[in-house]
């Protein structure tokens, strides 16, 4: 089993970052992973991607042009990767910022107001981590929990930002598992 | 019967393949007297430049490294830094240092490496057979200028130590002459001291020396003399640009140019 | 030791670490800055000694200084960055000294781009700089196999004295792995290096030099190099064949670093929906290249595709080691366009 996720969106909205917490969590499951950045002039602004692949057996090309998964959370990364998926694919959308759909029926959608979600738990910043939580509320390749424990390691040093970080998590994690897909 | 003059133990005892008149022997002669004085042969390493000095590895008397054109102050810089407790010189000329080599050595001089380097300007390139340096005097006939150097075209001669002296990083800069046995003196101070800064481990140390090069010159050793003093000495005066605050009683024998010139 | 998730040019920084390196010498380059940045954090907690350099032209000399007094010596670099390298490297390899060189190639030629490219292949191979001289190069296709090869550059480099350089492309600099580390090396059991230049305290002095002006020397030096090289090819060729253990292959495919991986990729796609025979070989040591080996798996194939993130560097050196008995196709793409492993397998299908 293998799974492929690509994780888009502008730079700076923390989209490497949900890509590394799910290797990191991969990683202490035993699992085989590999976390590649799209790297290059777009630290700020412009779209940034990460693909992580998660798997039994070790690795193959950590470069994937039809991934099973794509968290998207900017127009332009939807436009970019809905196209890409494979067939029954899933879509998490980030409906805050993107208010087009995918005109594929061939793929799974999830869309979540991942920064109002934020918003709302007082933490605009961690619009990321509800979309990472409901990506795992759908396709849980690893248990929320070790993703749990991956957060807690990663805000080791900035132990102020933790308990938002975790909330904003399992909030998309349960919205996802509740299926509240906003239309 | 006591011998009153040798080889210093820094030189090999070789006859070197330098023309009559040119200076570099003398100054070798500084180099070593100064290592000898100070004790620190056996844990000193010289890199030789490309240049009419390429071949210095065989004359001094320690350990060596050929470097690649301007290259010597990042091979110092990288010696030094991998054994601090070393001392690392560099012998360059004008076309190696002020041409090819101008980055290696505004930035050693700025990192402030505790290398000490010898650099010979005689105003051409003598290696490759007389063409034009970026220290080559205005007005001054090379192979490669053969109208004399046209400031409007090639810019004018590069004073180096000046230039070196805007750095703000602390530094022992000198500049001195080879061409009369007092500017000999002088120099050989100078050269004492930079190296003396180093084995301290105070700053990074540059002593410019004026040389004459009669062959490519076109000029007797007489007339190169007075070539250098009327031409060269005008346009890149002597003394110490700049000396770092050192704790300790003054040396004696320090070399005695006015400060700042 | 537990393992980590780890960027490749991080995890080659601990790796140079653990193999007794201390002693860094560099410039920021896309992409392999993470290399230098990791090292200047990482160094004062192990005594080591980072300088960033005003150019690579400068850092190769200061490797040069570095492996001339006796030290283990890094730098790392980016293909524009290691064409500026050429000349200090062309110096190290005559004067025999020791150092290890990381290229993290980019797309090229010019600028190029800042893309994974495998475009550097003969320059590594076939000549870099000036003169009679080789480099051993090693390309690993994972983060972990890029540390076990960078800890194992600085052996080789000792053992021979000559510069050893680590192939990898943009993707295995950026890419994070999980990656076991090697022990720690005691400094104390690094070789000594009677010939270093560290002062000639009670011996004649040590010369660094590669400059022979009689001819007969300068030759000498260049056949000295060449047995050097003759035995380097004798022990150190290394390569991988993956499945290619079972009868006559349909396809063999020639790919080395992370093409690798998506050559194997595209080649178990194949194999399962098209019960196409397809193995990868797939060559660690670029050179000294492994020929027989090589010529051993191609025995076994149809035909042979070599892929490559650039327009064909490689398919000479397959040519070299089929010598016509097969027919040899190519499929790459460069620039930082990277083949995928479905293009890969669209190639396999034709």
């Amino acid at each position: 089993m293998q799974t492929e996720v690509i994780m888009s969106g502008f730079g700076g909205q923390g989209l490497m970052m949900i890509g590394k917490l799910l290797a990191y969590a991969g990683l202490e499951e035993g699992k085989c992973v590999t976390w590649l950045p799209s790297y290059g002039p777009e630290m700020r602004g412009g779209t940034a991607n990460c693909t992580v692949v998660v798997g039994d057996k070790p690795v193959g090309s950590p470069l994937i042009t039809s991934p099973k998964a794509a968290v998207v959370m900017n127009q332009p990364s939807l436009e970019k990767f809905a196209p890409m998926l494979r067939k029954d694919g899933l879509l998490v959308v980030n409906s805050s910022m993107i208010p087009i759909k995918s005109d594929r029926e061939d793929i799974r959608s999830f869309r979540i107001k991942a920064n109002d979600v934020a918003a709302e738990l007082g933490n605009r910043r961690s619009a990321n981590l509800v979309m990472l939580g409901a990506y795992l509320g759908l396709d849980e390749v690893v248990s929320h929990e070790t993703l749990l424990k991956a957060i807690d390691k990663s805000f080791e040093a900035k132990k102020q930002f933790l308990e938002g970080n975790r909330k904003a998590f399992m909030q998309g994690y349960e919205r996802a598992k509740a299926g509240q897909s906003d239309e | 019967m006591k011998k009153i003059f040798g080889y210093p133990e820094s030189l090999t005892p070789s006859h070197t393949h330098y023309c009559p008149g040119c200076t570099h022997g003398t100054i070798h002669r500084l180099v070593a007297e100064s290592l000898d004085e100070l004790g620190v042969r056996e844990r000193t390493v010289g890199i030789a430049p490309v240049g009419c000095s390429v071949l210095a590895y065989n004359y001094f008397n320690c350990d060596m490294f050929e470097a690649a054109h301007g290259r010597a102050p990042a091979v110092a810089t990288g010696a030094k830094r991998c054994r601090p407790d070393l001392v690392l010189f560099t012998y360059q000329g004008d076309g190696d240092l002020a041409s090819i080599g101008t980055a290696e050595i505004i930035h050693a001089a700025n990192r402030g490496e505790k290398i000490t380097v010898i650099f010979v300007n005689n105003a051409i390139y003598g290696m490759t057979g007389g063409q034009m340096a970026p220290t080559t005097m205005p007005g001054q006939v090379t192979t490669t200028c053969p109208f004399g150097r046209n400031t409007e075209h090639e810019g004018h001669p590069i004073r180096v130590v000046e230039m070196i002296n805007t750095l703000e990083t602390p530094a022992f800069l000198a500049r001195v002459s080879s061409h009369t046995p007092l500017h000999v003196i002088e120099a050989k101070k100078a050269i004492r001291e930079a190296f003396r800064l180093q084995v301290e481990g105070v700053c990074f140390s540059m002593v410019e020396v004026l040389s004459i090069c009669p062959t490519n010159w076109g000029l007797t050793t007489a007339e190169s003399n007075k070539w250098l003093e009327e031409t060269m000495m005008p346009y890149y005066p002597l003394g110490v640009l700049k000396r770092p605050a050192v704790d300790r009683a003054p040396d004696p024998m320090a070399i005695a140019l006015p400060e700042g010139v | 030791m537990a393992k980590v998730l780890m960027k490749g040019c991080e995890a080659i920084g601990e790796a140079a670490i653990r193999a007794g390196c201390r002693n860094f010498f560099g410039y920021p380059i896309t992409p392999q800055t993470e290399v230098p940045e990791y090292l200047a954090k990482r160094f004062p907690e192990v005594g080591g000694i980072f300088v960033q350099a005003e150019s690579e032209v400068a850092a190769i000399n200061m490797l040069y200084g570095g492996a001339g007094v006796g030290k283990r010596v890094l730098t790392t670099s980016s293909s524009p960055g290691i064409s500026l390298m050429a000349e200090g490297v062309s110096y190290i390899a005559a004067c025999h000294l020791p150092i290890v060189l990381v290229n993290i190639v980019r797309a090229g030629p010019g600028l190029g781009g800042i893309l994974p490219a495998q475009s550097d292949y003969l320059q590594a191979t076939k000549g870099h700089g000036h003169g009679d001289y080789k480099l051993l190069v090693l390309a690993p296709s994972s983060v972990q196999e890029a540390v076990d090869l960078i800890y194992e550059a600085f052996d080789l480099a000792d053992q021979y004295l000559t510069p050893v350089m680590v192939m990898g492309d943009g993707m295995i600099g950026q890419m994070m792995e999980p990656v076991e580390f090697p022990e720690m090396r005691d400094l104390g059991s690094l070789p000594s290096k009677s010939w270093a230049a560290t002062g000639a305290r009670g011996r004649k002095p040590n010369i660094i030099n590669s400059l022979y002006l009689k001819e007969e020397a300068c030759n000498a030096n260049s056949w000295k190099l060449k047995e050097k090289y003759d035995e380097i090819v004798k022990k150190e060729k290394r390569s991988e064949a993956y499945a290619c253990d079972d009868g006559e292959l349909d396809v063999l495919m020639v790919a080395y670093g992370t093409m690798a991986r998506i050559c194997k990729t595209a080649a178990d796609e194949v194999r399962r929906e098209d019960k196409k025979k397809i193995g990868v070989f797939r060559p660690i040591s670029l050179w000294p290249y492994p020929y027989e080996a090589l010529a051993a798996e191609a025995r076994k194939a149809k035909r042979i595709l070599v892929v490559e993130m650039s327009t064909g560097q490689m398919v000479e050196d397959v040519q070299l080691a089929v010598l016509g008995s097969k027919p040899i196709d190519f499929y790459g793409e460069t620039g930082g366009v990277v083949p995928s492993p479905d293009d890969v397998a669209a190639k396999l299908r034709e």
